[in-house]
C-alpha cells in the first residue's frame, strides 16, 4: 500500500492481492498487508465487512478467489500435504463461541492436539492440560464439560485448546466479545503475555476498541462500502493520522470524525 | 540437545533458612523426555523445606512443557509450606507460572455422570414423570390442533406444504422399493402355505388384506418416523442450541403453533397417502411373486376385489392417520426437549426415532384388539 513502513525482515505473514468471495458475491478485493514476528495484527472494521472470513482465509478454510496469502513465503492452498500439517500445527485457532467439542471434556477437549501432534504419555498430557488450562484461569474445570460452564469460560477453554502446541502465530476472531469488562482485560494481558514469552505472532479480529489500542501494534481497516482496505498501520497512528475520516471515526466512536 | 536431568545443590539449605537449590539442565520442551517427579520427593528428607530455587543452566531450552512439569511440582508440594522460586528461571517462566496461578482453582466437582445401570433405574423411577409430561403435551398438541381447525390457530400453509413436500414425494422412492418387496414376501409366504390345500389363488387374500390393513400403514410409518421424524427432533434440536426457540417464546410465538402444527399437519395430510400408495405397491409385488406361479394376472385382481372390502381401506387409513400424529409428536417432543449441546441433537434423534417405534407398535396392537372387538 501506500503507507511507508520500515523494512523489516521477519514476514510472516504476507496478503498479496487477496481477494474473497462467497460464489459470486465478492466480499474483499485487493487486500495487501505485511505481518511481522511478535506483533498483534488487529483486522478491523465495521460490521459484515468480512473480518471472519479474512480470517478464515488466513487459516485456509476458505481458497482465495484472487492473490495469496503466504507463511514465509509459501501459500498454504499450493504446499503439500506434509506441509499444510506442518503449518497447521503451528497455528492456534480460537473461535467466536470456544467452539468446543461438547462431547468431551475440557481436559480432553485441551488435550486433542496435544494427543494428535506429540508422543507425550498420558501424564505428561494431563499436566500440560492442567497447565494451560490454570493459564487461562480454568484451573479444576478438567471434568466439566462445555455445556456445565459458562460462554465466556469456554472461550477461555477455546483459548487453552488453541494454545496447547505452544503454537507460532494465534489466531482470534472476537476473543472478547461476551466477557465482561476485567475478563476481557485479563485476556488482553494473557495474549500480550504470551506473545512476550512464546514469541508469538498474534491475529486478532475484534471490534472492542479498549483491547484494539491496548494490544494492537499493527492492524487493517477493511470497509464494507468499497470492499477493500483503507488503511493499515498501528491503531494509534490510524486514529491520528488516517486519510480517511471513516477509519478515524470508527477508531474515536465518532468522535474524532468532523475536522 | 542433551537430555533434561535436575542436579540438587542443599549447599544452602540450613536449618535458619532452609533452601535447596534446584539446576534445571537440558531439554525441557515436548520434544525431550522430563525427569520424574519422584526425583524431587527427595527433597523431603531436608527437613522443614521451605523454598525451592530452580536454576537453569547454560544448555536450557524450555516450553510449555517445563511450565506444566512445574506446576505438576507444585501440586506435589501443595501439602507442604513449600515455596518455589523460579528467579534463576527465564523471566517469561516465571511471569507464565505466576499468571497460572493468579487464579485459584475450582474446587467445585461436575455434575456426575451416571453409571449405566445407574441411568436405567433412573429412567425408571421417572417414567411417571415422562407419562405426565407426554399427556401434557398430548393435550397442548390436541389443542394447538383444535384451534387451527376451528380457524384460530396460526400455522401458515406455506410452511404446511413446504414441510410437506419435504415429507411426502421426496420418501417415494423408499417406500416404492419398500412396499413392492414387502408385497412379494407375502406373497411368497403365501403361496408355500397355501399350496399344501392346493388354494393358491387365496394369495391375494393374503397379500391384499395384509397390505392394506396392516403393512401399507405400518411400513410407510417406520420408513416416516426414521425419514421425518428424526429430522424434525434434529431441527427442533439444533434450534434449542441455537436458542432460537427462546428467541420464538419471547416474540409471543408458541413453539407449539410455529414449529410443531405445521409439521404434524403436513404428515397427517402426506402418511394416508403414501399409506395408499404402500398399499397399491405392495399389492403389485404380491401379484409379481404369485403370477410367476401357478396364478394368472387375472385371477389374482379378481381375487383381489373380492378379498378387500372398503372398510378395509379406510382401517388402514385410520391407523396410518393415527400413526401420522404419533410419529410427528415423538420427533418434535424429543427436539423441543434437547439439551444444548451438539451430542443432545444426536441424543434427541435417537429418541425421536426410537420412541416413535414404539408408539407405532403399541398403537398398532391397540388398534387390532379395538377392531375385532368392534368387529370392524
Amino acid at each position: 500500500m501506500s503507507q511507508l513502513r520500515p523494512e523489516r525482515q521477519d514476514v510472516v505473514i504476507e496478503a498479496c492481492g487477496l481477494t474473497m468471495k462467497y460464489g459470486s458475491n465478492l466480499i474483499q478485493s485487493n487486500l495487501h498487508f505485511q505481518i511481522c514476528k511478535g506483533e498483534v495484527f488487529v483486522i478491523m472494521g465495521g460490521s459484515g465487512c468480512g473480518k471472519s472470513t479474512l480470517l478464515k482465509h488466513m487459516i485456509g478454510l476458505y481458497q482465495p478467489a484472487d492473490g495469496e496469502i503466504l507463511f514465509g513465503g509459501q501459500s498454504y492452498f499450493t504446499a503439500s500435504q506434509e506441509q499444510q500439517q506442518d503449518m497447521r500445527r503451528r497455528w492456534g485457532v480460537t473461535y467466536q463461541g470456544g467452539a468446543l467439542f461438547s462431547d468431551k471434556t475440557l481436559a480432553e477437549n485441551v488435550a486433542l492436539p496435544l494427543e494428535q501432534y506429540t508422543t507425550l504419555t498420558n501424564q505428561d498430557i494431563r499436566d500440560m492440560v492442567h497447565y494451560k488450562l490454570a493459564l487461562v484461569g480454568l484451573a479444576g474445570f478438567e471434568e466439566f464439560y462445555p455445556s456445565q460452564i459458562s460462554g465466556g469460560m469456554c472461550k477461555r477453554a477455546g483459548l487453552a485448546r488453541a494454545i496447547a502446541l505452544d503454537p507460532d502465530i494465534l489466531f482470534f476472531d472476537e476473543p472478547s466479545a461476551g466477557l465482561d469488562p476485567l475478563s476481557a482485560r485479563r485476556l488482553d494481558d494473557l495474549i500480550l503475555q504470551l506473545r512476550d514469552s512464546t514469541g508469538a505472532t498474534v491475529v486478532i479480529v475484534t471490534h472492542e476498541l479498549a483491547s484494539i489500542f491496548a494490544i494492537g501494534s499493527n492492524g487493517i481497516y477493511l470497509d464494507a462500502n468499497t470492499k477493500t482496505q483503507l488503511d493499515t498501520g498501528s491503531p494509534q497512528t490510524m486514529l491520528n493520522h488516517s486519510k480517511h475520516q471513516l477509519v478515524r471515526e470508527f477508531l474515536s466512536r465518532g468522535e474524532y470524525g468532523d475536522e | 540437545m542433551k537430555q533434561a536431568t535436575l542436579v540438587f545443590d542443599t549447599a544452602a539449605n540450613t536449618v535458619s533458612t532452609p533452601n535447596v537449590m534446584v539446576t534445571l539442565q537440558g531439554n525441557w520442551t515436548v520434544d525431550g523426555t522430563l525427569p520424574a517427579l519422584d526425583q524431587l520427593s527427595g527433597l523431603q528428607e531436608y527437613g522443614q523445606l521451605t523454598t525451592v530455587t530452580f536454576v537453569a543452566s547454560d544448555d536450557f531450552s524450555w516450553d510449555s512443557r517445563l511450565l506444566a512439569w512445574l506446576m505438576a511440582c507444585q501440586r506435589m508440594f501443595e501439602s507442604s509450606r513449600c515455596q518455589f522460586d523460579l528467579s534463576g528461571l527465564p523471566e517469561d517462566v516465571d511471569d507464565l507460572f505466576r499468571l497460572a496461578n493468579t487464579v485459584p482453582p475450582n474446587k467445585a466437582l461436575p455434575e456426575k455422570h451416571t453409571s449405566l445401570v445407574q441411568s436405567m433405574i433412573n429412567r425408571v423411577a421417572r417414567l411417571g414423570d415422562e407419562a405426565m409430561e407426554l399427556l401434557a403435551f398430548t393435550g397442548e398438541l390436541a389443542l394447538t390442533l383444535f384451534r387451527w381447525f376451528s380457524r384460530k390457530g396460526s400455522a401458515r400453509w406455506s410452511d404446511i406444504l413446504s414441510f410437506c413436500h419435504q415429507s411426502g414425494p421426496s420418501a417415494l422412492p423408499i417406500i416404492t422399493l419398500q412396499s413392492v418387496l414387502i408385497g412379494m414376501i407375502l406373497a411368497y409366504l403365501g403361496m408355500v402355505q397355501l399350496r399344501q390345500f392346493g388354494a393358491e389363488v387365496y394369495v391375494s387374500n393374503l397379500v391384499g388384506v395384509g397390505m392394506v390393513r396392516e403393512m401399507g400403514a405400518l411400513m410407510a410409518a417406520v420408513i416416516m418416523s426414521g425419514r421425518t421424524g428424526a429430522a424434525y427432533a434434529a431441527q427442533l434440536g439444533t434450534m434449542q442450541v441455537n436458542e432460537e426457540i427462546d428467541a420464538l417464546t419471547t416474540l409471543g410465538i408458541k413453539p407449539m403453533d410455529y414449529l410443531v402444527l405445521p409439521r404434524t399437519l403436513a404428515l397427517i395430510m402426506t402418511i394416508p397417502m403414501l399409506c395408499l400408495y404402500s398399499n397399491i405397491l405392495g399389492m403389485f409385488g404380491g401379484g409379481l411373486v404369485a403370477t410367476s406361479m401357478d396364478v394368472t394376472w387375472t385371477m389374482y385382481l379378481y381375487q383381489l376385489r373380492d378379498a378387500i372390502t372398503f372398510g378395509d381401506i379406510m382401517t388402514g387409513i385410520f391407523k396410518s392417520f393415527v400413526f401420522a400424529v404419533l410419529i410427528a409428536m415423538a420427533g418434535c417432543r424429543a427436539g423441543l426437549a434437547c439439551g444444548r449441546s451438539s451430542a443432545a441433537v444426536g441424543q434427541a434423534t435417537t429418541n425421536a426415532v426410537v420412541t416413535a417405534i414404539i408408539y407405532l407398535v403399541v398403537a398398532d396392537a391397540g388398534l387390532n384388539i379395538l377392531f375385532y372387538h368392534l368387529g370392524i
